[in-house]
């Protein structure tokens, strides 16, 4: 108890007296934690949250469909006659086929115009049982299911109309009250919904597209559900409704090949769907906002990485003289590595808490309304494997952190642990005769960058990082622009690209310029020494800051020149998966020079501060302290 | 306190230096006065802690003074700001410290000319002067050496020829043979008496009664202020080797 007390003291203590590097160390690790939860919510939304209502409700592996028809041989739709029934006998076999162990329906569906008291749309309304289906019950997300005069909307449906639950509302003029809104597995949500209507349907059409269709096509149909009773007084003309039934199969991974066995062509046979081409069609719209943000994801992580590698780098080479100390008041090897874990584990626990709370609380800003338009009602869980990897991530961290110093506690003796000598800096002969050239600054910057050759290449990496990511995003912005006026994208999907595309480059940049401050810090840090020195030699202040600032900024500068031919790369790759089409180009030269300059001259201000602070140290005191 | 000249190359008056507040107010130098001619070398002595380091910082600018006045060849330096500092620091001040503080990347001839760059010397300039001060503290053969190959006797000379680089008024030296041997202090003992010789001023703090013998001023210090001063009439001069061997 005596040790766990010792241990769990003394990492406080250190914690404590370091706050500022405690705070920038949680900070990475909490941006790290932010970004993998972003990432894993937005995958459990454009796929899990269909699989979950699939099972909320007992969704169907094939939904058959029956509707009115014309006897005349095909032809151009808009003059053709519906003079048929639906065929109800072709469901009926269907239900008692091989394979089929449940089904529900027929509920009969009709068209009609909805209005709200600001919008009109068509929509498609099931009849249903107020008793709860075996198979496709849809899941109530607010308020209760059908009753007579009330109706149930669908969820994205619902969101895109606005409408709530105790809304009144109009169905070919016959007025209803929303009762409930709920989500199904047996349709992509709106504005994908299948079609039950004869005439056919514009689904997911864009405003331009709509206007050049044929007249009679349902336009972007919702769907609501009724009771059966309500919809055939929807219908005076029992001939005009279509059927739909949903089907449960005894192996669900055989609903294609099911639907390819019973599927017919021919005039009112039964319309076969299966669950997989549902589930494609509902994850569609979140595909390309899926792809940016699995890049985006990409980028950060590797942002984070380098900011936790800059940090815990710069801490385990201040750990080192900490080792010394322990070890020679007659700490083990043991007792300094568990002190350093538990210093560690409670900066990782703290960021991964944090990171899970920004990260959900970001995760519904980003999705918007792509979460409903993929059949998830509101912001998304955090479910316990995503909390459980993002907690091993920081744990992971920590981990990491904690083994290098303590293998080198172990293996280091306590003289030089104390001396600090691990970490001499590096020497480059060249760079050296070079800065002797140079003025002041560059002279000081020079030399500072090559002591921790390291350093500049994670700067180099995390700016290039960046900059990849900053012109990716400026060509995809252009390309949203040009989809959604040419109408190839809706308002509401190149909105939803938007939106990741924004919050990704929002923690880029967040990440990049906390990745600027924290090595402009840990070079500070480290140069606190030779700072002092130099001014001691007679090196100003404002010299020894402009170099340190430089120090960064130089490879800043490198960084933001790689980061071009590092969003080429990003670009193949990004077009090599995207199979739409929608090949993104290079933003025009003028756009690409505004971004390195502008890169280079964030990375000056924002480095400005913590050069300053460093470069007004007292010299007395740090030569004092017995640096080198 | 008056020096050998009539013009006082270094001035203190009421020279104050404090830390802490309250009940934890330490007065590290307290109310100094303090006149070094040119030429002259004054050897401040001490216990650990009385000071003596602070007084050094104050005087050379590299700490500011809570009260009193530090002139500088005739210029007050207490006031004034830390770009005009640098320049005193960089034209007319040069240091030695006890932990020599060579930059551990750089060669030995690359850390002496580090104080001429500074002072925008011509690179060509600081590489000639640097090896010329090399070859004056017997180390030309060791010019390309990193510090961590040198013994501290090598690195305490080579931070003497860097801080003579840019040719100061006034040397400063912290405990300049506190972290040698005897052989090594033997030759930092030779390198300050040429020093002396050729009318560098200097103010050397020091434990070692060695160094202290070869001054023409001991100053002994205790608690922030002087409490004896004697002359030692132009520093002992001579066998130097036999006062080490006597010390030892």
């Amino acid at each position: 108890m005596g040790r766990i007390l010792l241990v769990c003291r003394l990492a406080v203590r250190d914690l404590r007296r370091r706050r500022l590097e405690a705070a920038l160390l949680l900070l990475a690790i909490m941006a790290a934690t932010t970004t993998m939860t972003l990432g894993l919510v937005l995958h459990d939304v454009a796929s899990d949250p269909y699989q979950s209502i699939r099972e909320a409700t007992n969704g169907p592996d094939v939904v058959a469909s029956v509707m009115p028809y014309s006897s005349e041989p095909p032809g151009d739709p808009a003059e053709r006659v519906i003079d048929q029934p639906a065929e109800l006998a072709g469901l009926e076999e269907l239900a008692s086929a091989p394979g089929i162990i449940d089904h529900s329906g027929p509920y009969p569906v009709t068209t009609a115009a909805l209005q709200t008291s600001s919008r009109t749309s068509d929509v498609q309304a099931i009849g249903r049982d107020v008793s709860t289906a075996s198979v496709d019950q849809p899941e109530l997300i607010h308020g209760n299911w059908v009753r007579d005069g009330g109706v149930v909307v669908e969820a994205a449906f619902a969101n895109a109309l606005d409408v709530r639950v105790g809304d009144a509302i109009t169905l070919n003029g016959r007025w209803f009250e929303v009762v409930g809104v709920a989500v199904t597995a047996a349709m992509p949500p709106y504005p994908q919904s299948s079609c039950f209507s004869p005439r056919g349907c514009a689904s997911g059409a864009t405003s331009e597209e709509l206007s050049e269709l044929p007249p009679g096509l349902l336009q972007n149909p919702g769907l609501v559900w009724l009771t059966e009773t309500d919809v055939r007084i929807l219908t005076p003309d029992p001939g005009s409704l279509s059927y739909v039934m949903n089907l449960k199969l005894a192996e669900p991974d055989e609903a294609q090949a099911f639907v390819d066995a019973n599927l017919d062509e021919s005039s009112g046979t039964p319309g076969l769907q299966a669950w997989g081409e549902i589930l494609e069609e509902a994850t569609e719209r979140a595909r390309d906002g899926q792809l940016v943000l699995l890049f985006g994801a990409w980028l950060l992580g590797l942002l984070a990485v380098a900011s936790i590698s800059v940090l815990v780098g710069g801490r385990m080479a201040d750990q080192t003289r900490r080792v010394g100390l322990l070890k020679a008041v007659g700490g083990t090897p043991g007792l300094v590595a568990a002190v350093l874990l538990a210093e560690y584990v409670l900066v990782a626990i703290v960021a991964a808490a944090a990171g899970l709370a920004v990260g959900s609380q970001t995760a519904p800003l980003l999705l918007g309304s792509s979460a409903v338009l993929i059949g998830s009602a509101g912001p998304p869980p955090i479910t316990i494997s995503t909390a459980g990897l993002v907690t091993a991530l920081a744990i992971g961290v920590a981990g990491i952190a904690t083994l290098v110093p303590a293998v080198r506690a172990a293996r280091t003796s306590t003289v030089n642990a104390l001396a600090d000598s691990a970490r001499s800096p590096r020497r480059s002969g060249w760079l050296i005769a070079i800065s002797a050239r140079l003025p002041v600054p560059l002279l000081l910057a020079l030399r500072v960058a090559s002591r921790r050759p390291r350093r500049v290449v994670l700067g180099v990496v995390s700016v290039a990082i960046t900059v990849s990511g900053i012109v990716v995003a400026l060509a995809l912005s252009a390309e949203l622009t040009n989809l959604r006026i040419s109408g190839r994208f809706d308002d509401a999907q190149a909105e939803m690209i938007g939106q990741v595309l924004l919050v990704v480059m929002v923690i880029l940049f967040s990440l990049s310029a906390l990745n600027a401050v924290f090595i402009t810090w840990a070079t500070v840090l480290d140069n606190r020494h030779s700072s002092a020195l130099a001014r001691a030699l007679g090196a100003s202040p404002g010299e020894v800051s402009a170099a340190l600032s430089a120090a960064q900024v130089l490879p800043a500068l490198a960084g933001a020149l790689l980061g071009i031919p590092g969003s080429l790369a990003l670009f193949a790759v990004i077009n090599a998966i995207n199979d739409n089409d929608n090949n993104a180009t290079l933003p025009p030269p003028w756009q690409l020079l505004a971004v390195i300059l502008g890169t280079v001259l964030v990375i000056a201000a924002l480095t400005a501060i913590p050069a300053r602070i460093g470069a007004r140290h007292p010299v007395a005191e740090t030569l004092r302290n017995g640096f080198g | 306190m008056n020096g050998i000249g009539t013009t006082p190359l270094v001035q203190a008056r009421r020279l104050r230096k404090e830390y802490g507040t309250g009940e934890g107010l330490v007065r590290a130098v307290d109310e100094v006065d303090l006149d070094v001619a040119r030429g002259e070398t004054v050897a401040v002595m001490g216990p650990s802690g009385c000071g003596k380091s602070t007084l050094l910082h104050l005087l050379g600018g590299l700490d500011r003074p809570s009260g009193g006045e530090v002139s500088l060849n005739g210029r007050r330096i207490d006031g004034i700001g830390e770009k005009a500092l640098a320049r005193m620091r960089r034209t007319d001040v040069g240091f030695v410290f006890q932990a020599f503080h060579l930059m551990e990347e750089l060669t030995a001839i690359e850390n002496v000319e580090l104080s001429a760059l500074l002072a925008r010397r011509s690179p060509r300039a600081a590489r000639r002067r640097a090896a010329d001060l090399l070859e004056q503290v017997g180390l030309a053969d060791r010019a390309t050496f990193l510090p961590s190959a040198l013994s501290g006797g090598q690195r305490q000379r080579i931070a003497i020829a860097r801080a003579l680089s840019n040719e100061p008024l006034l040397v400063l030296a912290d405990e300049p043979t506190g972290n040698l041997d005897s052989a090594a202090t033997l030759d930092v003992l030779q390198l300050f008496e040429s020093l002396h010789e050729s009318g560098q001023t200097l103010v050397i703090v020091t434990h070692d009664s060695r160094i202290a013998a070869t001054a023409d001023r001991l100053i002994s210090m205790r608690d922030g202020a002087f409490v004896d001063e004697t002359r030692l009439t132009g520093g002992t001069r001579g066998d130097l080797s036999g006062l080490v061997r006597l010390e030892d």
